[in-house]
């Protein structure tokens, strides 16, 4: 899809100011533009080489790594239900065929509605209590077939109280000026030689 | 120091070894004659670990444990083994699972037989694999960019190319992606590796992963011959060329500490393919008629015989003596050939002929006295850790490709402080500690201020366009490191102004120069940038107005000179902006062309057009029929690199061989056999047989050069650096001074692009494509200013033409400025540039 649009570009710049070297900026960077999409698009991407000052292929070298960072288009709901050694003795294959059955669509599917992706996925650390699956990373604990039917009807009603896919938290951290991190030098010390060299390119032609 | 701290005692396979604090052990081990396997390390690079294939046992004391021996640094009394069963075990393995995905494709690919996956796998490897599940696919090969393939199965994920592409070249444009299990090197999609250093990739990957479009299934590398040589560029960049059946198909760059560190451009490396070209030229031609038969009136150029164009030609040179004088004859060119070569046609025109009419540039360098008259620095100098670099130059990264690569690294490894004092940015700017980017022609403001010169600043607080608080604060910073070495890097940044600009900026600088190295400190010396091939070995060889071989002037060297050579011209002559005027005027009769193409090259095309039509008989000695030898009487074809031994001299005045390997095409020769035959014709004898006699000529009567024998050049690893001059930088008298810009003006500058439209590029067909279209780049903010969009198509004008041509933003470019390059292959910057004006200013309006 896009690059940040001007609201992003306004919280961009925000968490731009939060870090010493701007490139430190690229992961939350990445979020943010899943947040706008759901997903990281490529110009997204290509937009956040120019805000951090580095490549896009070093962006996408970084985005990639991240599982969690999509850079296909998904669902609303990401449905990652476990399939670790806990969840499985638990029945969590059952789960899954369920899924697949009820849905329609194979771990990686997303639903012709649009509104669920599912996934398998491994030990989500939650082995007490197994089975167990996510949604949009939230957890869901000891999920039977009925749960799971009620869930996804829940999701498809917007009353299961998840925020779609992409948005991190409810409050968006905001650091206040006088509290910004930054890093100042120890006293009677110049800025250490990491800030000090490779100086950016101002870009302003001076 | 004590003894401790400079030599670290280990012990590598039961052999005591002296290793460097903080050398890495595999690099410690191989200085002392034990070869530990690896992939990943590079000595010009930075240890990564990614291979595991140089884990060998190393003991510091607890113990011998296995560990990676191009990440550990050497520690007193560490001891080595690279031999033990551990080692070999270790070894065996790491093979084993860097097999375990690769393709067993060795026949079909074109890295079999150098292939050092391959060779370790012989020598270290399990015979066989246990791994019967299925391997990694990709689709077979992509392109990152036009000129290298990347086939990801063959890849090991050493980490070579892409730290290539992130320290050493800047580009970091492919990179690890999909990390896991997928690991894979690629490019952003639709983002290729666009790099002028791309090719190196190629010739570091230990594997066959990243193959060249311009070798790829071209041969064996058993198949190929090869010889060192020195690339014919200013850097004098050190090569191996390789080739079969008598044919280049390979440039690969050798490590010369001094000089490449291993690196070539990709334009150097891949322009092996224009010398094998089937528009080269392989008979003598002469003017004829359209049934072929030689006729001086006639319109077409027909084949003919050396000796009819030889005799051809001394009857013109004869001809134009007797009427005219030997004034009347001019020769332009000569950057091409070796010194040799240089020298001969040098003693030809000044001692034979004995016109003094001779200049090897096309007044887009600087005179000869600006590079030969001031103290000369070397690469290493300027790139010795602590010291400052000041460009006042065009960019090196697109003119001089390893000279950037060499400067990027000192400065982002060994704190060299970058002063940039140039017309817009460059490829060194976003690492440059100061960038005075000036107005055009308003260098030497700069530079006074620099050097703590006393410079009101205009209006606005700017020296020559640059904020004076910015060089202010570079004044001081240079001042703070005075006592480390300071390189300037001198040549000239704008072809849309006159060279008088940066010669007053220089001039400044070489006072400050006396003034410090005077103090018994480092100092500063001068490192010139200039432009073609072995221009600078044509400058120590005479072919410049005024100038003789070895350094020294017709005043100061002509009498001693004149002994061996029977007599040189009585006054100085015309360089090529006086010939090329005087040609046009109709006062040349024989213009002698060694690789010139005044009509592409030229500042002054129209001038140019005029002294061609007006000349009597052009001689040209050339490779290619460029447009101006092409309008020539006589033509002679020439050997080229790779084709003729001799020597090459680089901008530091480093002399290095250079190599034959294969024959020149058709009866083409070299040119030091066609002066020689020529000189022969006109009743001189040289008496040369070959390049080698030539050699022991001009070590016997060219006073810098003087003793230099041809085997201590060819001994020497990294050449010979000749620093004696005679020479004496003649600033001009007074300082130009640039006219004031309208406020809906933009001044322009120019420079010239890697790729261009020049003969080698367009006749190598894998880079003909690269050269960009042309554009004109003005500052974000001065859109509003001059009225138009950024992207659309405009009209520019200037007071001597005009063109239509898009217009781009660029920030790099100073407010008040335009920027276009020199060479583009579509329009032609020098149809809006006045050469007889100072700067040149231009008008934009939307179309
Ligand atoms: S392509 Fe070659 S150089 Fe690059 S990481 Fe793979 S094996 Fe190494
Ligand atoms: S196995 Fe499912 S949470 Fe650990
Ligand atoms: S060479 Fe040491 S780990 Fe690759």
């Amino acid at each position: 899809m896009a690059r940040l649009n001007a609201n992003n570009l306004t919280v961009a710049q925000d968490i731009l100011s939060r870090y010493p070297v701007p490139r430190s900026a690229l992961i939350p960077l990445l979020h943010l533009a899943q947040e706008q999409d759901g997903y990281v698009a490529e110009d997204a991407m290509a937009h956040i080489a120019e805000l951090v000052g580095v490549t896009p292929a070093e962006v996408m070298g970084t985005c990639s790594f991240y599982e969690m960072l999509k850079r296909e288009p998904v669902g609303d709901y990401m449905v990652n239900i476990c399939n670790g050694i806990s969840c499985h003795l638990l029945g969590s294959s059952e789960l899954i065929h369920h899924a697949e059955a009820t849905l329609g669509v194979r771990p990686g599917g997303t639903t012709d509605d649009g509104k669920i992706t599912l996934e398998a996925v491994e030990c989500i650390a939650a082995c007490t209590e197994a089975p167990c699956l996510q949604i949009n990373y939230r957890y869901r604990n000891q999920v039977t077939t009925e749960d799971f039917d009620q869930l996804v009807e829940d999701l498809r009603d917007g009353t299961a109280g998840v925020a779609p896919h992409g948005q991190l938290a409810k409050v968006r951290q905001h650091i206040g000026d006088d509290r910004r991190a930054g890093v100042s030098p120890p006293d009677g010390q110049g800025e250490p030689a990491w800030m000090a060299r490779n100086p950016s390119d101002n870009g302003d032609g001076s | 120091m004590s003894e401790q701290e400079t030599v670290v005692n280990i012990t590598v396979n039961g052999q005591p070894v002296e290793a460097q604090p903080g050398e890495w052990v595999i690099a410690a081990a191989e200085r002392a004659g034990v070869y530990i396997p690896h992939f990943c390390y590079h000595p010009r690079m930075n240890s990564v670990g990614m291979c595991r294939m140089c884990i060998v046992d190393i003991d510091t004391g607890r113990g011998p444990a296995l560990q990676p021996s191009c990440m550990v640094a050497v520690t007193e009394g560490m001891v080595v083994d690279t031999t033990s069963d551990q080692t070999r075990k270790a070894q065996d393995g790491v093979l084993e699972f860097l097999l375990l995905n690769h393709p067993l494709d060795c026949p079909v690919c074109d890295k079999g037989g150098e292939c050092p996956l391959q060779d370790q796998t012989m020598a270290y490897g399990p015979g066989e694999s246990r791994f019967v599940e299925e391997k990694r696919h990709f689709e077979k090969p992509i392109p990152v960019n036009d000129l290298v393939y990347l086939d990801r199965e063959r890849c090991i994920l050493c980490d070579r190319c892409t730290r290539f592409a992130d320290e050493v070249a800047g580009d970091p444009l492919i990179t690890f992606q999909d990390r896991g299990d997928q690991t894979q090197v690629n490019t952003f999609p639709d983002l290729p590796f666009s790099s002028y250093f791309s090719g190196n990739t190629v010739q570091i990957c230990p594997v066959g992963a990243l193959t060249a479009v311009p070798y790829r299934f071209k041969a064996r590398p058993w198949d190929l011959t090869e010889v060192e040589s020195t690339y014919p560029n200013p850097m004098g960049d050190r090569v191996v060329v390789q080739a079969s059946r008598d044919q280049v198909l390979r440039y690969q760059g050798v490590d010369s500490d001094a000089v490449n560190w291993g690196w070539l451009t990709d334009k150097d490396r891949f322009s092996f393919e224009a010398a094998a070209s089937d528009l080269r030229l392989q008979t003598p031609l002469l003017r004829g008629t359209p049934l072929g038969r030689p006729d001086p009136g006639g319109s077409e150029l027909v084949e003919t015989t050396w000796r009819q164009a030889l005799s051809q030609a001394a009857d013109a040179i004869k001809g134009a003596i007797a009427c005219n004088g030997p004034q009347s004859v001019a020769v332009l060119g000569g950057a091409r050939l070796t010194n040799e070569d240089q020298y001969v046609w040098a003693r030809l025109a000044k001692g034979v002929i004995g016109t003094d009419n001779v200049d090897a540039q096309l007044d887009d360098g600087l005179p000869a006295d600006a590079v030969l008259g001031l103290p000369r620095a070397t690469i290493n100098r300027a790139c010795t850790p602590g010291g400052t670099v000041i460009l006042l130059a065009p960019d090196p990264k697109e003119e001089q490709g390893t000279l950037y690569l060499r400067l990027r690294h000192a400065v982002v490894n060994d704190g060299v402080q970058l002063i940039e004092i140039t017309p817009r940015s460059t490829g060194l700017s976003h690492l440059a500690a100061h960038r005075l980017h000036h107005r055009p022609g308003e260098a030497a403001a700069v530079a006074t201020a620099l050097v703590g010169g006393d410079i009101d600043p205009g209006p606005d607080g700017d020296i020559g366009g640059a904020p004076a608080a910015d060089v202010a604060a570079a004044a001081t910073a240079l001042a703070d490191r005075a006592d480390q070495p300071i390189t300037v890097i001198l040549g000239r940044p704008s072809l849309a102004e006159s060279a008088d600009f940066t010669l007053d900026a220089a001039a400044e600088l070489a006072r400050f120069a006396n003034l410090l190295n005077a103090g018994g400190r480092p100092g500063i010396a001068f490192l010139p940038a200039l432009h073609r091939g072995n221009v600078l070995g044509a400058l120590d060889m005479g072919l410049a107005p005024g100038l003789l071989p070895g350094r020294t002037t017709l005043a100061d060297g002509g009498s001693a000179l004149a002994e061996s050579w029977g007599s040189v011209p009585s006054a100085p002559g015309q360089d090529a902006r006086g010939i090329l005027k005087a040609a046009a005027e109709g006062r040349i009769d024989v213009l002698i062309l060694l690789g010139a193409d005044p009509l592409g090259d030229y500042p002054n095309a129209e001038q140019a057009e005029e002294a061609l039509n007006r000349v009597g008989t052009i001689i040209a000695s050339d490779l290619f029929l460029n447009p101006s030898a092409a309008r020539a009487h006589i033509v002679f074809p020439a050997a080229g690199f790779a084709e003729r031994r001799g020597t090459h001299t680089n901008l530091e005045g480093r002399i290095t061989s250079q190599r034959q390997i294969i024959t020149p095409p058709g009866t083409a020769r070299a040119d030091w056999a066609i002066a020689t035959e020529l000189a022969r014709q006109l009743g001189a004898d040289f008496g040369f047989g070959s390049p080698e006699d030539v050699w022991e000529e001009i070590a016997r009567v060219a006073p810098s050069h003087r003793n230099l024998s041809s085997q201590a050049i060819e001994a020497a690893d990294d050449g010979v650096v000749v620093a004696d001059s005679s020479i004496e930088f003649a600033p001009p008298d007074a300082p130009t001074s640039a006219p004031h810009i309208d406020a809906y003006s933009l001044r322009l500058v120019s420079a010239r692009r890697m790729y261009d439209r020049g003969t080698l590029v367009q006749h190598a067909g894998s880079l003909a494509g690269l050269a960009p279209t042309a554009v004109l780049s003005v500052n974000p903010y001065d859109f509003d200013r001059v009225g138009v969009e950024p992207g659309t198509d405009v009209q520019v004008i200037s007071h001597v033409g005009e063109m239509d041509m898009p217009v781009v933003a660029d920030p790099g470019v100073p407010r008040g400025t335009a920027a276009f390059g020199y060479n583009y292959p579509d329009l032609d910057v020098r149809d809006l540039v006045d050469p007889e004006a100072a700067v040149t200013d231009l008008r934009i309006q939307t179309r």
